[in-house]
């Protein structure tokens, strides 16, 4: 479990409808790499976010997969066309299974 | 020895100029790339890649990847221990085939970025990051 | 292979050197949120005695997208701890089943506060950096443990409490009770230390600006603690930085909590009156 882990979004209320807008994304996680040793020099086992995707009333707008090399507490900007009044659904998914949610309304002006 | 195009494209060549080339592991990258392409040769084309040309600090560094038209971007730091770093597949509610975000560096080497097009084919981009090792601070 | 890697070596510390104009817009200003103005350069304060005439904050030494990561509080991934420590604000905890807001209110009113510490503490006889007056009201008023100097903890609240004061002038007192502990703390900035030899002032006032390897020297003001480290990944402390220096001079170093770092947390802190509160800040 892996404990602590608090996914943030930066997305606009409204929009007009076509708008391109700029949506960014924030989890607090140590993506551990499975590079480390501890100080036994045992190998600290990988245990990152492995995958991201954010979707807008059901249609995809990215699907990210994560590799260690992405720094801890993973951020990503990008950009959405909005097309309808509703919803985006970020989702974060962990090594250890958990998975993060986040929803934010969008509402077309 | 001739220099082929799959040599080229493991040593980060092809748009952009690469001032430095990557030290290690030309076999990983090599072969990390042609599982995204399935073997094929990635050309030049409308793929940019923005990344600092010193990195303060190996543990975040900033990068921007944007291909139009792209359906998939991936990026590679060629002297990472594995050097896969994210791939960005993008839908149909995307505002534009781009993003940005911070990855760890193990050194000095090449981030690349290939995307796959719609019709298949691939183009790629590379670019040579310098990441210090502090004085006194780090 | 070897002769190519010499050269990468060569190449990459010529290219730092050359490079120093690179790095920081050193007149860029910095506005958080498009709405804290931060001042990051001001007029030395009266006791530098013209070692220095203008101070500047770390801020202006680091690269662009360093800066870039400060201006805005999503990008900036200190205010991850600072969130966790608003939540924490509220909730009671220790004996007496008190949250810091049954007594304090709101985080944001206790603007003002960190702009003044370290400060002389009447009842204790001494002076307290923010940490050890956090611990005060956490063991005497909250009958709950303390935290450990720059634990997790400590730094996500000292974070909080800096974050409603930025934009506030630094303005921690040098005289009156705290005189002769800044004294102290002065003496520690100017004593050479460790097999290199080197005191706080040989980097950090006579060198500031150049580089110390592939770092770009600072001031070493800490207007601007706790600061996000991205080597780190994390929040540091003043304490924990004053550590890492003093063994960066390969000397026998004090300890966080010690009285002669709180010595130094007070003089160095006054070294940056004038600048703006800043925490918590991205750093390299």
């Amino acid at each position: 479990m892996a404990s602590g882990v608090k996914p943030r979004v930066k997305s606009p209320k409204t929009a007009s409808a076509g708008e391109v807008v700029t949506l960014k994304t924030l989890i607090s996680h140590p993506m551990e790499s499975g590079q480390r040793k501890d100080s036994d020099g045992n190998v600290i086992p990988r245990s990152i976010i492995n995958r991201f995707t954010c979707e807008l009333n059901g249609n995809m707008v990215v699907d990210v997969t994560l590799e260690p090399a992405i720094s801890t507490n993973p951020y990503f900007e990008f950009e959405a066309k909005v097309d309808a009044t509703g919803e985006f659904k970020f989702t974060w998914y962990d090594d250890d299974g958990d998975v993060y949610e986040d929803i934010q309304a969008i509402e077309v002006a | 020895m001739k220099l082929t195009r799959r040599d080229a494209l493991a040593w980060g060549l092809g748009a952009t100029a690469v001032a430095m080339l990557p030290m290690r592991a030309f076999a990983a990258i090599e072969d990390s790339i042609a599982e995204f392409t399935g073997g094929a040769e990635a050309g030049s084309g409308d793929i940019s890649l923005d990344a600092p040309e010193i990195a303060e600090n190996g543990n975040t560094v900033p990068v921007s990847v944007a291909a139009p038209g792209a359906v998939a971007i991936r990026l590679f730091a060629a002297g990472n221990p594995t050097p896969g770093v994210a791939t960005f597949n993008f839908g149909p509610a995307a505002g534009s085939q781009s993003a940005s975000t911070r990855i760890r560096l193990a050194g000095t080497q090449d981030v690349i970025a290939i995307a796959q097009m719609e019709d298949g084919s691939f183009i790629q981009t590379a670019k040579t990051v310098k990441v210090t090792i502090g004085g006194c601070g780090g | 292979m070897m002769k190519a890697k010499l050269f990468t070596g060569i190449a990459a510390a010529a290219l730092a050197f050359g490079a120093g104009a690179a790095f920081a817009d050193e007149d860029a200003e910095l506005v958080i949120n498009g709405e804290i103005e931060i001042v990051t350069k001001t007029a030395a304060p009266a006791h530098l005695d013209g070692a220095l005439d203008e101070i500047m904050s770390g801020w202006r030494f680091r690269d662009s997208t360093t800066q870039a990561m400060e201006m805005d509080d999503f990008d900036n991934p200190g205010m991850l701890a600072v969130e966790d420590a608003r939540e924490k604000w509220a909730m009671a905890e220790g004996s007496e089943g008190k949250s810091c807001m049954d007594c304090h209110g709101s985080p944001e009113d206790m603007a003002g506060v960190k702009p003044v510490y370290p400060k002389w503490n009447e009842g204790a006889q001494a002076v307290y950096t923010l940490q050890m007056q956090m611990n005060d009201c956490r063991e005497n008023r909250m009958g709950a443990e303390p935290w450990k100097v720059d634990a997790g903890d400590a730094l996500a609240m000292e974070g909080l409490l800096s974050s409603v004061s930025r934009g506030m002038p630094m303005n921690v007192a040098i005289d009156g009770p705290a005189q002769s502990t800044w004294e102290q703390g002065k003496e520690l900035y100017y004593t050479r230390t460790g097999q290199l030899d080197l005191s706080c002032a040989n980097c950090h006032e006579q060198n500031y600006g150049n580089m110390i390897r592939a770092d770009h020297l600072s001031m070493g003001m800490v207007n601007a603690f706790p600061a996000y480290r991205l080597k780190d990944t994390k929040l540091v402390g003043v304490q924990s930085r004053f550590k890492g220096c003093v063994r960066d001079t390969r000397a026998e170093t004090y300890n966080p909590g010690s009285p002669e770092f709180i010595a130094l947390e007070l003089y160095v802190a006054s070294r940056g009156n004038g600048l703006s509160v800043e925490g918590p800040s991205v750093r390299n």
